[in-house]
């Protein structure tokens, strides 16, 4: 789970990491009261989204009076943002972060991520932020230091030294700088974070070390145990459908082809995907509806997928195994009335009693066309969802 | 032969009184499974179908022999079942939970390996020798007994891959399910160093998907190490980047963990990679050394 730009600066200036000054408006008057409240001639607004690339695009904006942090909320606020990240459609604004205008000495890179190989926290460190960290490691990969951290305390003060030592930075900022790695890899540990990434983290030109901008995700799996964090959640900047199937224990990703899939298990519903490329369409959407999926489970994701108007034919992939097919023909059938198929549906079951699914299928009156494997399955609907 | 199960392994089941577990342990007992014990805390001193049922780990180890285990438990507390068994002497541990959160697999996973034991999972299908025994939760009817080993990341996708094996009539050593989480027991290259090594097994099909690196380390194993011939498939190809794929460990972060590099670095290896889901079976037959 991802969470906001001004979320994310709350929990690390909790635990004493600094902050621009700032203050979050969801209105123009906010805007305008939060531009007073900073109390600096000069700001920056800044919308609040889950996507990077704000910048480019004039989602981060100077302002040097109270009028024109009001005028520049009003032009960010209510809108989508359309950013590199975002996909063509955008994510909306409702917030705006306003904040001090930092004087620059030095701009650095902080990030603690989870190294998934080596099962630890991989601290990241690089005495030249503010750029894109993939692009640096393939232009200067002598420029970033990486040390794993501790399962237990994060980054021991010990790892955070050795990460300062290879920075190349003046012995003056060791201490802030050490410390702050130490506070960020507890936080990180203490919140089941995925990543938290200070891109840039800024040295002023008054000698402050503040985190200009903070990314933070947490692990979804550990959310149950942080209800505090799981209220962060922004359900607007999450695409509607998958928002829905969540809901329902349903796993999907939105995509923009024109086949719906349905499949039991996320890398059986990968491969279907493949697949219906390999046919010559494009799928619609990811959606997996669990190993074990049930009959309502069936009934919710298909009513999922027949809500979306870029849908022209359905696949159906289900391989039983713990999952009988009959249930889920059955689970099919009642959506399926109650939903009104307005497309080709295609449904390919296979493993646990797939004869009996099959057969309920065909006895069932409905336009539904059998197919009896995997290819046969994509390319059917393919040729169906052809205009 | 196969590798890290046969009909001699002797399995305790943890959370063998759960709904998941109670259902998959008479799967496992109707396919000829030895379950000796099953552990519940707080159920010490019951039986399920015969299954003599303890409050911990140790207790059942020490009073039944066994040697394997497998772990139903809810996920907030299965990371702690798998630092128990690696406590207790367990040799295999096979995680089939999912949605353990990350540093708590990342935790037992150091505890397992201190232990000199090995885990399968968190998030999978389990391990199966056809004919033998199977500990996890794979339709065995799917499977036949034979000389190819298969090692995947997915579940259904495995049976899948299995089904279209045993149409072909080739039949399987072992298959192992090793978990779609991020942070997982032994990963691709650890079982594929077992099918080199194993007697019973002639090639192996492995089925990776996006996410992560381990199908790059394991395209390394197979350049340098591997003898045996290789088919493989990769899911995702079409999945978008920065989107978690269902599973918890199949998203492509950055220019990291996408299907086109990991499909190359496989072929360079040697390994046959299947285009579509469709033909991994036949992908497989067409490397398969004539029978011996």
């Amino acid at each position: 789970m991802n969470i906001h730009e001004y979320q994310a600066k709350e929990l690390v200036r909790r635990h004493v990491v600094a902050v621009p000054a700032g203050r979050v408006a969801a209105s123009p008057q906010e805007a305008g009261a939060a531009y007073e409240e900073i109390g600096r001639s000069h700001a920056v607004v800044k919308a609040q989204v889950h996507a990077g690339g704000r910048g480019k695009v004039g989602g981060v904006k100077s302002v040097s009076s109270r009028a024109e942090a009001e005028s520049v909320a009003q032009e960010l606020l209510g809108r989508p943002l359309v950013t590199r990240q975002t996909g063509p459609k955008g994510l909306p604004v409702h917030k705006v972060l306003l904040e001090e205008t930092l004087v620059v000495r030095s701009e650095f890179y902080f990030s603690v991520s989870l190294d998934r190989e080596a099962g630890r926290p991989l601290a990241v460190a690089s005495a030249r932020g503010g750029m894109d960290i993939e692009e640096l490691s393939r232009t200067d990969p002598t420029a970033i230091a990486s040390e794993h951290g501790d399962l237990w305390c994060g980054i021991a003060p010990f790892q955070a030294r050795k990460l300062f030592s290879r920075m190349g930075l003046p012995h003056d900022l060791m201490g802030p700088m050490t410390d702050l790695m130490t506070k960020l890899g507890n936080v990180f540990i203490n919140h089941d974070c995925s990543l938290i990434e200070l891109n840039p983290l800024v040295l002023t030109d008054d000698g402050r070390l503040v985190a200009a901008d903070v990314k933070m995700a947490f692990d979804d799996s550990a959310l149950a145990r942080h209800p505090e964090l799981a209220a962060l959640r922004d359900a607007t900047q999450e695409d509607p459908r998958e928002a829905e199937a969540k809901c329902s224990g349903l796993s999907y990703v939105g995509l923009n082809g024109s086949i719906g899939c349905m499949v039991n298990g996320a890398g059986l519903a990968m491969a279907t995907m493949d697949l219906i490329r390999l046919s010559g369409a494009e799928p619609a959407n990811f959606l997996d509806v669990g190993g074990a999926a049930t009959a309502e489970k069936v009934a919710a994701a298909f009513r999922i997928v027949c809500g979306d108007e870029r849908v022209k034919a359905i696949l159906v992939n289900i391989f039983g195994g713990i999952v009988r097919c009959d249930l889920i023909a059955e689970g099919i059938l009642t959506a399926a009335r109650e939903v009104e198929l307005r497309v080709p549906l295609v449904v390919r079951l296979d493993g646990t009693k797939a004869d009996e699914g099959r057969r309920a299928l065909a006895a069932s009156g409905l336009k539904i066309t059998s197919a009896d494997s995997l290819e046969d399955a994509a390319a059917k609907a393919a040729a169906l969802a052809r205009p | 032969m196969s590798i890290l199960a046969d009909k001699e392994t002797r399995v305790v089941v943890q959370g063998i009184t759960g709904r998941a577990g109670a259902f998959h342990s008479r799967t496992m007992l109707e396919y000829g499974t030895r379950v000796v014990a099953g552990v519940t805390p707080g159920k010490g001193g019951e039986t399920f179908e015969g299954v003599p049922v303890f409050d911990t780990v140790t207790e059942a180890a020490d009073k039944t022999g066994a040697d394997a285990s497998v772990i139903f438990v809810p996920a907030p507390f299965a990371a702690d079942a798998v630092m128990e068994a690696a406590d207790a002497g367990i040799g295999l541990i096979v995680c089939i939970t999912e949605g353990i959160p990350a540093l708590d697999a990342a935790r037992a996973r150091e505890a397992v390996r201190r232990q000199g034991a090995r885990l399968i999972g968190p998030n999978c299908p389990g391990v199966i020798t056809p004919g033998e025994t199977k500990l996890g939760i794979m339709p065995a009817e799917i499977h036949k007994a034979g000389c190819v080993g298969v090692v995947s990341r997915s579940g259904t996708l495995t049976y899948e891959a299995i089904g279209q094996l045993t149409r072909l009539g080739i039949g399987q050593s072992t298959a192992v399910g090793i978990g779609g989480d991020p942070v997982i027991g032994l990963s691709f290259t650890d079982i594929l160093e077992m099918f080199e090594e194993d007697g019973a097994t002639d090639a192996v099909v492995l089925i990776g998907e996006i996410g992560g690196t381990a199908e790059e380390r394991a395209a390394e194993f197979i350049r340098d190490h591997m003898t045996k011939p290789v088919a493989a498939f990769i899911a995702g190809r079409s999945a978008p980047p920065g989107k978690r794929m269902g599973h918890a460990g199949a998203i492509i972060a950055g220019s990291s963990g996408g299907a086109k590099a990991k499909i190359a670095a496989l072929r360079e290896a040697g390994a046959a990679v299947a285009e579509s889901p469709a033909r991994i079976g036949e992908t497989l037959k067409s490397v398969l050394p004539p029978p011996r």
